[in-house]
C-alpha cells in the first residue's frame, strides 16, 4: 500500500471510528438530563433505573471517545506533520477552547457517574447537564477547525507565507456555521434513531416494556425533532458550498458540465473515465434551485475546473446520495411518528412503527459517515481549500501501511468490545431493574 | 503571553506526569501485585481514581494541544521522528483507558474481566515506559533531522541506552506515585501495609534506575551530571528531593498518608526541575548540536495571544470545578 494512501485511511478510520462515539457521548447526557428530571420530578423509579442504564453507556462510549480522540489530537502531527506546521497556529484556537470544555466534560462526568448518593441531587442533576453541553461545545468547536481548511481564514497567503495570522477570525470562518449547525442536528438524530431503535427491539420482545418505552419515547422525540429541522440545515450547507467549494458540490451531483438550469441527480452509475453517469433519475433545474435558490440558475460543472483539482467522483457522489436518501427516510418515520402522537394511539399497538425504528438502529450513523465522506473526500485533492495539497502534508516517514493495518486491527476490535458490552448491559437489564420496577409501581 | 502559555506547558507537563503518572501506576503496581491480593488492590484503585482518571488524562491534551498551536515546529519535529514511541504510548493509552472502563462496566462478570486486566496491567507499563522513552528522547540529542536512512532517522532518536533508562525510571516513579496514593485511599489495615511495601519497592527501584539513567548518560555521552550538579536549581533541587526522601521513608515507616502524598509529588517535581532546568527553555536537543527553543518557536503573536487567553479563561472554569472534584471524593482520614 502506498504510503499517502495509507495516511489517509488511516486518518479516515480514525475520524469515521472516533465520530460515532463522540456523538453518543455529546447526545445521551441530553436523554439521560431528561429522564434524570423526570425521575427528581415524579419519584417514578423507573426514571432513575433508566438514567443510570443510560450513563453506563455514556461511560463506556466516553472512554472511547476520548482515548480517539486523544489518539487524534496526535494523529494530525504524526501523519501530516507539514499541514501542523502552518495550519497550528491559525485553525488552533477552536482546539485550545476544545480542550477546556472537554476538561468540564471529563469532571463533570466523574462528578455524575460516581455522585449518586453523594451530592445534592439538583448539583448532581446539573452536572449530568453540564457533560451535555461542554460535549456539545467540543463538537461545535472541533467542526468549526475542520470548516477552516474548507474555508480557510484569518491569513493572508503570499508567495508560499502565510502571512497576518489572525486565530479568531480562522475560528469564525464562512463555513463553521453551516457546518456545525449540520453536525449538531445529525449526531441527535443518529443517536436518537440507534437508541430508539434499540428501546423499540426490546418493546416488541417484551422485556420491561414499560422501562423500554420510557426511554424510547425520550430518544425518538429528540431524533425526530431534529430528523424534521435537518433538511432545513442541508439546504444552509448546499448553498454555502455552492459558493465556496463548487467542485465540491458538482462532484456531489457528478456535474460534469456546466448546466444552465442544472437538473438535480438522483442515484445513477459514475463512470469517471468517460465523465458521464448512467441510470439516474434528473428532476429538472431542482439542482439550480438547491444550489442558488433559483430553479434557472447556472450551475458551475466540473469543466471550468481544472482537472488536477477534480475531487474523486463517484465517492462523494454516492456518499451524497446515501446521505440525502437515509435523511429523507428518517423524516418521513418521523412525521409518522408525530403524526401517532398528536393522535395519542398507544405505541405498543402499532408494531409496525416499533419495527420501522428498529430497521432505522444504524441508517442515522450511516449518513452521518457518508456525510463526512462528503465534506472530505469532495475537498479533495487539497487539505487547506485552495493553499495546501493533502500530498504535500504526509509524513516523510515510510511505512505508514503497517500503522493503518495495526490501528485499523485496534478499532475493529474495540467495535466488537464495545458493541459486546452493550449487548451485555440491554441484556442485564431485567435482572438488574425487575425488582425496583416491581417497587416503583407499587409506590405509584 | 509568551510565557503565560509556557508556563501552562510546564504545569500541564508536570500534572500529566503526577497524576496521569499515578494512574498508570495503579496499572504497574496491580502488576506487581500477587494474585491473592490482586481483587482488594482493584476494588481500592477503583474508589481512588474512577471519579478523576478522565480528568486526569485531560492534561496531556492540553499539553499536546499548547504544542500544536503555539509550537508548532516542536510537535512536528517530534510528530515526525519520534513517531513510533509516540503510537506505541497512544496503542497504550487507547488499551489501558478502554480496559478500565470496560472492566467495570461490563454487566456480566465473567472471563472477560481477564482479558481486560491483562490488558489493563500490560498496557499500563507499556505506555508509562513509552512515555519516558520519549521524555528521555527529547533531551538525549539522539534526534538526527538530517538522516537519510530510516534507522537513524526513525529508530535511534529514541532506542538508546539513554531513553530506555529513563523509560524505566518513569515507570518505577509512576508506580511509587501510586502506591503512595493508594496508601491513603484505604482504611483497611491490612491494605495500607501492603501499599506501604509497594511504595517502599517502588522507591527502591526509582533509586536503581536513577543511577541507571546516570550510567546511561555517560555511555551516550550526554552531560546529565552538568545539568545537575553545575546549575543552582539543578543542585538545590536534587538536595530538596534526597531530603524529602529521608522524610517520605520515615513518614512511610510512621504511617501519616496525606504528608506524604504531597511530599512525593514534590519529589517528583524536584527531579523534574533538576533534568529539565539545565537546558530550559531549549525543549527538544538535536544530534547537529542544536537545539529548539520554546521561546524562539512560538507561534506568530496573535496566536500565542488567543492561546493564553483560551488557557487562563479555560483555568478560572476548570480549576475550581476540578479542586472540588479531588475534595469529594477523597477517602476521610480515620
Amino acid at each position: 500500500m502506498d504510503d499517502f494512501i495509507a495516511a489517509r485511511s488511516q486518518m479516515a478510520l480514525s475520524l469515521g471510528f472516533h465520530i460515532i462515539f463522540s456523538c453518543i457521548g455529546m447526545v445521551m447526557p441530553f436523554f439521560m438530563a431528561v429522564s434524570h428530571y423526570k425521575w427528581l420530578k415524579t419519584n417514578d423509579e423507573v426514571y432513575k433505573n433508566l438514567t443510570k442504564a443510560w450513563s453506563k453507556g455514556v461511560a463506556i462510549f466516553f472512554a472511547t471517545g476520548a482515548v480517539s480522540g486523544t489518539m487524534l489530537s496526535f494523529e494530525l502531527g504524526l501523519l501530516w506533520p507539514k499541514f501542523m506546521d502552518h495550519a497550528g497556529p491559525i485553525f488552533g484556537m477552536p482546539f485550545s477552547l476544545e480542550g477546556t470544555a472537554f476538561f468540564i466534560e471529563a469532571i463533570a462526568l466523574g462528578f455524575f457517574l460516581y455522585g449518586w448518593n453523594k451530592l445534592n441531587k439538583w448539583f448532581h442533576w446539573f452536572t449530568g447537564m453540564v457533560v451535555g453541553v461542554s460535549g456539545l461545545a467540543s463538537g461545535i468547536l472541533v467542526v468549526a477547525a475542520n470548516a477552516w481548511m474548507n474555508s480557510p481564514a484569518g491569513f493572508d497567503f503570499v508567495n508560499g507565507q502565510y502571512l497576518n495570522i489572525d486565530p479568531i477570525q480562522a475560528m469564525f470562518n464562512k463555513a463553521w456555521f453551516s457546518q456545525a449547525l449540520h453536525m449538531c442536528l445529525a449526531a441527535f438524530t443518529a443517536t436518537g434513531f440507534a437508541v430508539a431503535g434499540v428501546h423499540a427491539l426490546m418493546i416488541l420482545r417484551n422485556r420491561n416494556a414499560y422501562f423500554h418505552l420510557k426511554a424510547f419515547k425520550i430518544a425518538a422525540v429528540f431524533a425526530c425533532i431534529a430528523a424534521l429541522l435537518q433538511p432545513l440545515s442541508g439546504d444552509i450547507s448546499a448553498k454555502d458550498v455552492a459558493k465556496r467549494q463548487p467542485a465540491k458540490l458538482a462532484a456531489m451531483e457528478a456535474l460534469y458540465k456546466t448546466e444552465k438550469p442544472a437538473p438535480l441527480l438522483i442515484g445513477g452509475i459514475v463512470n469517471e473515465k468517460d465523465k458521464t453517469v448512467t441510470g439516474a433519475i434528473e428532476i429538472p433545474g431542482a439542482l439550480s434551485f438547491l444550489a442558488h435558490g433559483d430553479f434557472k440558475a447556472e450551475v458551475k460543472g466540473l469543466d471550468q475546473i481544472p482537472e488536477n483539482e477534480h475531487p474523486p467522483v463517484a465517492i462523494t457522489h454516492y456518499a451524497f446520495q446515501v446521505m440525502v436518501g437515509i435523511g429523507t427516510l428518517l423524516l418521513l418515520i418521523s412525521l409518522i411518528y408525530f403524526f401517532i402522537l398528536f393522535k395519542k394511539k398507544p405505541l405498543t399497538e402499532k408494531r409496525w412503527l416499533l419495527k420501522l425504528f428498529v430497521f432505522a438502529i444504524p441508517l442515522g450513523y450511516l449518513a452521518l459517515e457518508a456525510g463526512w465522506v462528503v465534506t472530505e473526500v469532495g475537498r479533495q485533492p487539497w487539505i487547506i481549500y485552495g493553499i495546501m495539497h493533502t500530498k504535500d502534508a504526509v509524513t516523510p516517514m515510510p511505512g505508514i501501511a503497517y500503522s493503518f493495518y495495526i490501528f485499523s486491527a485496534i478499532y475493529v476490535s474495540l467495535s466488537i468490545i464495545v458493541t459486546f458490552l452493550l449487548y451485555r448491559q440491554i441484556k442485564m437489564v431485567p435482572v438488574l431493574y425487575n425488582q425496583d420496577e416491581s417497587k416503583g409501581n407499587q409506590n405509584r | 503571553m509568551k510565557e503565560v502559555v509556557i508556563t501552562f506547558l510546564c504545569m500541564a507537563i508536570l500534572l500529566y506526569f503526577l497524576l496521569g503518572g499515578a494512574d498508570f501506576g495503579a496499572g504497574i503496581i496491580e502488576l506487581f501485585t500477587s494474585t491473592k491480593n490482586r481483587s482488594r488492590t482493584r476494588k481500592t484503585m477503583y474508589h481512588a481514581i474512577g471519579p478523576v482518571w478522565e480528568a486526569n488524562h485531560m492534561w496531556l491534551i492540553i499539553a499536546i494541544v499548547i504544542l500544536f498551536v503555539g509550537f508548532p515546529f516542536i510537535y512536528t519535529t517530534m510528530s515526525v521522528y519520534l513517531h513510533i514511541p509516540l503510537a506505541i504510548m497512544l496503542i497504550g493509552i487507547i488499551a489501558r483507558g478502554t480496559a478500565f472502563v470496560f472492566r467495570h462496566y461490563d454487566a456480566v462478570k465473567d472471563d472477560m474481566q481477564w482479558l481486560y486486566n491483562r490488558i489493563f496491567r500490560y498496557s499500563s507499563f507499556v505506555t508509562a515506559l513509552f512515555l519516558g522513552i520519549i521524555a528521555g528522547s527529547l533531551i538525549s540529542g539522539h534526534i538526527d533531522a538530517q538522516a537519510t536512512d530510516f534507522y537513524t532517522a526513525y529508530i535511534a532518536g529514541w532506542l538508546n541506552w539513554f531513553s530506555v533508562a529513563v523509560g524505566f525510571f518513569t515507570v518505577s516513579l509512576c508506580g511509587f506515585l501510586a502506591a503512595i496514593y493508594l496508601i491513603g485511599e484505604t482504611t483497611e489495615a491490612y491494605d495500607k501495609r501492603r501499599f506501604i511495601e509497594k511504595a517502599k519497592f517502588m522507591n527502591v527501584a526509582a533509586v536503581v534506575f536513577g543511577a541507571m539513567v546516570f550510567i546511561a548518560a555517560q555511555r551516550d555521552q550526554i552531560p546529565l551530571i552538568d545539568w545537575v550538579f553545575k546549575s543552582n536549581v539543578g543542585l538545590s533541587s536534587i538536595i530538596l528531593a534526597s531530603i524529602s526522601l529521608v522524610l517520605l521513608w520515615y513518614l512511610l515507616i510512621k504511617g501519616k498518608t496525606k504528608v506524604l502524598r504531597i511530599l512525593a509529588g514534590f519529589q517528583v517535581t524536584m527531579i523534574l526541575l533538576a533534568i529539565s532546568y539545565a537546558h530550559f527553555p531549549n525543549f527538544i536537543r538535536l544530534k547537529s548540536g542544536d537545539a529548539i527553543s520554546l521561546l524562539e518557536t512560538a507561534g506568530p503573536e496573535k496566536t500565542i495571544y488567543g492561546l493564553g487567553l483560551a488557557l487562563l479563561l479555560g483555568s478560572i472554569l476548570i480549576l475550581p470545578f476540578l479542586g472540588y472534584l479531588f475534595y469529594k471524593f477523597q477517602k476521610k482520614e480515620e
